[in-house]
């Protein structure tokens, strides 16, 4: 299908985008790989579409020593291919390996993944695990949402629709902490039936699950014995059927994705690759 | 139904293989309505119409992207190249063209625009792939005839026909 007719602007000014966004029913064009579908299946119909491509400087990836920051305009491939984003936070290019397929990475942006808050995406994840946040700007200035305020459900998250993400940050892994992740998906590159990503500090252990509720949920592990993990996991979790899979094949899946990745995060911690 | 909505069309200048055209569309022209309806270059093919299928795929900045998934107005400060821009100046198919042919990598032919942008610029990155990278150099495009064997067996002889220029 086409999408709905709506109004169009490009402001190259934030102070413009942002007033922009004082419209009702308008929205937020970065990298569209999210919003165009949803225009196109008429799924969203906003009366404007505030693109911020042309904003100076949201394209930047700031890599310190505390950890990475990604500006909205980031494509995922310029984040994943970044050493510098690997060296200091290696959960982040490994889990957008998963997003998509290359040809998508291409255009969708980290940022956005963030603020679409899809339950089943990967990035939410990996924000709400290492305890991220997202900064915005809307017309009362700048504030910024630390993730457990983020996600709020399915496709809702906390930014104001007169809001704009400008970035996202993703704290650095610790010295001695490890990290892993991993998904299950009928093809690669598709949305995950479930996935996993895990953070283990000395005796901390932390695992953010996606696609088995309705927002990204992480779980404290320390202390469960090994082989109760995953239905540790469970008991915070909802995974659904649907007609991908049934609700109890997830539960499954959690059990094997809880087991795969707290080991490969703790041989990642030991200094094995994961 | 009665209230037919007056659309602003915004005046743009895409930039598609080398040559510069002017338009006028709505904001809502996909890029890949803009370059088949508006540009008359059929060459790049509509499947699914959101991102899943692959065969609208073209190339901006060199790099693939799905031309459904981007909105015309978004593309002018782009290089943009179709399957038609693949061919070199003389006509004569590239490497990645003539490995599809000599490997019967198509059979209905309409995947196949969307395989040839993307396999043009996955050899750019990854000159020599292994099978497994040529596989997953085309992960993001289906293709309902071939069974897919043949069309791997293409980007291995494209990489061939590439390193033996």
């Amino acid at each position: 299908m086409k999408p709905p007719p709506f109004d169009y602007v490009r402001p190259d000014r934030l102070a413009d985008a942002v007033a922009a966004l004082a419209a009702p029913e308008s929205k937020v064009l970065a990298g569209g790989q999210s919003l165009v579908p949803l225009l196109s299946m008429r799924l969203a119909s906003p009366s404007l579409v505030v693109d911020i491509n042309g904003l100076p400087g949201l394209d930047v990836i700031t890599v310190a020593a505390g950890g990475v920051q990604v500006g909205a305009l980031a494509r995922h491939t310029a984040v994943l291919e970044s050493p510098e984003v690997a060296r200091v936070q290696p959960l982040v290019p490994m889990a957008l390996e998963h997003v998509a397929h290359a040809t998508i990475r291409n255009r969708g942006t980290t940022v956005g993944s963030l603020v679409h808050a899809d339950a089943a995406a990967e990035m939410p994840v990996v924000l709400s695990l290492l305890g991220g946040s997202v900064e915005v700007a809307g017309p009362a200035g700048r504030r910024t949402i630390a993730a457990p305020e983020l996600f709020v459900g399915p496709l809702e998250s906390s930014v104001a629709p007169d809001e704009i993400a400008l970035s996202a940050f993703f704290p650095a892994l610790p010295p001695g902490a490890g990290v892993a992740f991993d998904e299950i998906a009928r093809r690669h590159g598709d949305y995950a039936l479930a996935g996993a990503a895990a953070l283990v500090e000395g005796e901390r252990i932390r695992v953010g699950y996606l696609s088995v509720s309705d927002v990204p949920t992480v779980v404290d592990l320390t202390g469960v014995p090994p082989g109760d993990r995953g239905d540790a996991a469970l008991d915070r979790l909802d995974p659904a059927g649907d007609i991908h899979a049934t609700a109890a094949y997830r539960r499954t899946l959690v059990r094997v994705l809880t087991d795969r990745v707290v080991a490969a995060a703790i041989a990642n911690a030991q200094g094995g690759t994961p | 139904m009665n209230e037919i909505r007056r659309e602003t069309r915004h005046e743009i200048r895409l930039r598609v293989n080398g040559v510069t055209h002017e338009l006028r569309v709505p904001a809502r022209r996909l890029l890949s309505d803009a370059l088949r309806h508006d540009l008359g270059l059929t060459g790049t093919h509509v499947g699914c119409e959101h991102g899943v299928c692959g065969a609208c795929t073209i190339l901006l900045d060199g790099e693939p992207a799905r031309a459904c998934l981007m909105l015309a107005v978004t593309a002018t400060a782009h290089e943009i190249t179709t399957v038609e821009g693949l061919a070199g100046p003389d006509g004569e198919p590239n490497a990645v063209q003539r490995a599809f042919a000599e490997c019967h990598g198509l059979q209905c032919g309409f995947c196949t625009p969307g395989f040839l942008t993307t396999v043009t610029a996955g050899l750019r990155r990854d000159p020599r792939p292994t099978h497994e990278g040529a596989r997953d150099m085309i992960a993001g495009n289906l293709c309902r005839c071939t069974g897919y064997q043949n069309i791997v067996r293409a980007v291995e002889r494209a990489a061939e026909l590439e390193s033996s220029r």
